[in-house]
């Protein structure tokens, strides 16, 4: 029977396997309905490990706004480590949900959230256990409607031949009105069957069903034109937009697992939304405009989180917080509220600049002082004109003297290494950078104890950023250049004893690469490497190049491509890219602009305090910035301790 | 330890009330490990506001003790631990609140007031599991019990933090009893039977756990459940632990602070 749960057979095998709580739910605020109570029931999916996946704002505030209405269900599945995938293959027990453990495959719409193209491997795990057929063409009307979303959903080309649907942008609206349709279809006996309900999603204009468009290809590999094969299909897909965040405050109940995950926090996103304009960042250019949440709103949260969860740690979270406009008042007003608890705030990685070290002073003042992480990005200041980091040596230097001055003993400090245009002694900056970051905060703090740690991230083009259309470095030249740095970096045994150097090596960048600008013809690759045992891709531990580049070789000749075609190729202006046809909202001329801008180490002001430059996503998306000052203030109260919670009617 | 001139200025507010709780872990969360339960009980006192006493030093730490915990995956209605207080609560309203605090399945049962001397620790000496063994007859158990009962001692291995031990099982076994058993537990697949284990097991180091037992009942009897069951898939609660009398009963360890006067006359 549908619906039905399968945690007796679950439940023979979880004394076999380690950490068997991350398969059993019960987590607060989580949400068990009848099967019957509801038209469309959804199953939502982080596709990695639950400790991973579990604290995913996304999948937590969808689950929340779907759970809110009472004609819909939804409820969540992550993805199972081997161990339990062997045995749930011997013992015939399906994807199951940590809800109800239902059946995935009993549901209506089965919706995963990609904020990397690393989990695209376990998507095919949770298929194929859940006995959906892996190609979006052999599902029939009993099966449920595939929909990715996140950010690697603006470009599912890889994936198009696996999943029924994509939804681009902001998810709170869209799964609402997705749900409607399906409601209305389902209420209407379901005309036309699978085939019909994709149609009318696709008709909406921001819902994109690959198999109703046809891609075409050139003799040389490129794209000729990809076109819709149906009537009433629109040519081009758009991403969708939440605007006024205030009504919108979720999580309102997040979830409180009982097993460890990684971040154990009540995380509020400040803003959405970033205009900094750095080159690199797919997250800023796609979810334009900045769209503040109120200081009242935040606070708001922040206490009925607390409350709700019993956390001790707030996250104040966005792509660059201490750009809120009304970031002061925010943190000193909860510094205020929740000074002489237990509770601890912190912001995430921070912009270089010394007003950010006055807001983790106020931050700090409950006691626990979180770390202090700085991202300069590039190691000179060719590089960081290139990436439009318009940060100084003297800016970085100031800030980080500042932090040792006020008590911190250590502070990270993030870069990228094979960034377009980059050349040996770019990186090679970066030890200089952080030996002066050193020996200046050994002359003020007159102290000796003090660290700093270079941690450095590979740098990948993404679709829609100015980087686009950039050559990948080779792997080998990125560990030549990282290997040169950490010598450089130690070539001064003083200054190098203070510095810790934290790296990723080249070659799983350049498969996140092959992934992130892949079209349809790498779907056969992602379906070979899972075929050969590819699973957790994004855990180095589970990783393997070797499984990756062999399946290309087999896989790609076939179409006349290879894997250097896809990552280490500079494409022209003229290249129809896979991506076109998905609307993010930036006009193709100005992306190039800005490319050519970066080449010229031209930099770009930011839209919120310089006049538009026409990126193209406001008047196309009909959206505005939103952002304050508000003017309002956190009431200067401590919150009264009102004694046992004792619930009514026990 | 004293405190050292590093230690922050200003304290957290002494203890005034310790308050000694019983709990069980039921159902699926029976696979709550003690780490993710000592997680739960945090969060649940934040929730529930507690007045919960914190230690002093750079990282104060909410004053919570454990007695003896249940292996992961051992269901239990008879867990301990006890609370330090900086402000009084009564004990009955810190159960509901605790309790609703909680995912259901981690169920807060009893509260107590500490007023007699020793700790939680000291008046366990002893539990009584009941081991569900599905796949497993009646006879087939009864005969296993019969004949662990006849050893003088049954060396059972298991892996642990130092590697594989040898120990034994029998010593520790105050009283084993096959259980008849009238019904398939729920989700038993079919006619399966599923035989029923009472089982009370001292409280001694290296300690001998259920999973243990099992293992000394395959050792002497070749006892193995039809396929697709294994021993490791049977389901054993804790019923009870506490002091063991010489009758045989476990005491609970909470009566003696409930009655500190009679405690005080023995």
């Amino acid at each position: 029977m549908r619906g039905e749960s399968v945690f007796p057979q679950l439940e023979q095998l979880l004394p076999l396997i380690s950490k068997p709580i991350q398969y059993v739910g019960g987590e607060l605020g989580a949400v068990v309905k009848p099967w019957e109570s509801a038209t469309v029931r959804w199953v939502l999916s982080y596709p990695d490990a639950y400790e991973v996946g579990l604290p995913n704002q996304g999948v937590q505030i969808l689950y929340e706004v779907l759970n809110e209405r009472a004609d819909v269900l939804a409820e969540r599945t992550y993805a199972v480590w081997p161990d339990l995938e062997k045995l749930m293959r011997e013992h015939d027990v399906p994807q199951f949900t940590v809800d109800a453990h239902r059946a995935v495959g009993d549901f209506d719409l089965f919706g995963l959230s990609f904020s990397t193209e690393l989990g695209y491997t376990n998507m095919l795990t949770e298929l194929s256990l859940a006995k959906i057929p892996l190609i979006a063409a052999d599902r029939d009307d009993s099966h449920p409607i595939v929909v990715a979303g996140g950010h690697a959903a603006f470009n599912p080309e890889p994936i198009a031949d696996f999943i029924d649907a994509a939804v681009l942008g902001d998810g709170e609206e869209a799964v609402l009105e997705i749900t409607d349709i399906v409601a209305a279809w389902k209420r209407e006996g379901s005309p036309g069957g699978r085939d019909e309900i994709l149609l009318r999603l696709a008709r909406t204009e921001s819902v994109y069903v690959p198999r109703f468009y046809d891609v075409d290809y050139l003799p040389d590999g490129r794209i000729q034109r990809v076109v819709p094969n149906r009537p009433g299909v629109p040519f081009r897909v758009h991403k969708r937009t939440t605007m006024d965040l205030d009504a919108w405050p979720y999580p309102k109940k997040p979830l409180v697992p009982l097993a460890e995950t990684v971040h154990e926090r009540f995380a509020v996103e400040i803003f959405r939304g970033c205009t900094r304009g750095c080159r690199f960042c797919q997250a800023g250019m796609i979810t334009r405009p900045v769209r503040e949440r109120s200081i009242t709103t935040v606070a708001q949260m922040v206490h009925d989180g607390l409350e709700f969860s019993g956390f001790t740690e707030v996250g104040l979270l966005s792509l660059s917080s201490a750009d809120h406009s009304e970031i002061g008042d925010i943190c000193s007003g909860l510094a205020d509220q929740y000074e002489g608890t237990n509770v601890s705030l912190s912001l995430p990685s921070t912009r270089v600049d010394a007003f950010n070290i006055d807001l983790a002073q106020e931050l700090a003042r409950n006691g626990r002082r979180t770390g202090l992480t700085f991202a300069p990005e590039g190691g000179s200041e060719r590089i960081r004109k290139v990436i439009n980091k318009m940060v100084t040596e003297e800016d970085l230097i100031r800030t980080v003297t500042t932090a040792y001055s006020n008590g911190w003993r250590q502070v990270k400090l993030y870069f990228m290494c094979g960034l377009p245009t980059e050349t040996d002694e770019d990186v090679l900056q970066i030890a200089r950078l952080a030996h002066n970051v050193i020996k200046s905060g050994r002359q003020a703090t007159g102290s000796k104890d003090i660290r700093c740690t270079v941690s450095i991230g590979g740098f990948v083009p993404k679709p829609h950023t100015p980087f686009q259309w950039a050559a990948m470095e080779r792997p080998e030249v990125i560990d030549a250049r990282l290997k040169a740095l950490k010598n450089e970096i130690n070539s001064d045994r003083s200054l190098g004893r203070a510095i810790g150097f934290r790296y990723h090596d080249g070659e799983p960048s350049l498969i996140e690469g092959l992934l992130a600008r892949g079209d349809r013809r790498v779907g056969a690759v992602i379906r070979k490497v899972w075929e050969e045992g590819g699973r957790f891709d994004g855990w180095s531990e589970h990783f393997s190049y070797r499984r990756w580049v062999d399946a290309a070789a087999e896989v790609l000749p076939g179409f006349g491509v290879d894997l250097d075609w896809f990552t280490t190729r500079e494409r022209e202006q003229a290249e129809v890219l896979p991506w076109d046809h998905l609307d993010s909202g930036l006009d193709k001329d100005w992306l190039w602009q800005d490319w050519q801008d970066a080449l010229t180490e031209y930099e770009q002001d930011d839209c919120r305090w310089t006049p538009c430059f026409d990126c193209g996503v406001c008047p196309s998306m009909d959206t505005q910035i939103q952002i304050g000052p508000t003017g309002h203030k956190l009431l200067p109260i401590t919150p009264v301790n009102t004694g046992l919670r004792v619930p009514a009617g026990a | 330890m004293g405190r050292t001139k590093n230690q922050p200025e200003g304290g957290q507010a002494p203890v005034v009330q310790r308050v000694r709780l019983r709990y069980a872990k039921r159902g699926p969360l029976r696979f709550t490990s003690h780490r993710d339960f000592a997680r739960a009980i945090e969060r649940a006192i934040h929730r529930a506001g507690v007045p919960i006493a914190f230690s002093q030093g750079f990282t104060p730490h909410p004053k919570i003790s454990f007695a003896s915990a249940a292996p992961t995956g051992v269901a239990s209605e008879a867990e301990y631990l006890e609370l330090g207080l900086r402000a009084r609560v009564e004990p009955e309203a810190l159960v509901k609140a605790l309790d609703a605090a909680l995912s259901p399945g981690l169920d807060v049962l009893d509260a107590v007031e500490a007023h007699a001397p020793g700790s939680l620790a000291d008046r366990i000496t002893a539990s009584r599991w009941r081991v569900e063994l599905p796949g497993v007859s009646d006879e087939q158990l009864a005969a296993a019990v019969a004949a662990f009962v006849a050893q003088g001692e049954v060396l059972v291995e298991r892996m642990t933090k130092q590697g594989r031990r040898t120990f034994d099982t029998r010593d520790a076994v105050a009283a084993i009893e096959a259980v008849s058993s009238q019904t398939s537990p729920p989700g038993a697949v079919g006619a399966a039977p599923c035989a029923i284990l009472d089982l009370v097991v001292r409280q001694v180091t290296p300690s001998v756990r259920p999973d243990d037992v099992l293992s000394g009942l395959r050792v002497v009897a070749d006892l193995e459940p039809s396929a697709p069951h294994s021993l490791r898939s049977a389901r054993a609660t804790r019923l009870a632990q506490g002091t063991l009398t010489p009758q045989g009963e476990i005491v609970d360890p909470l009566e003696a602070d409930r009655d500190p006067v009679a405690i005080g006359e023995r």
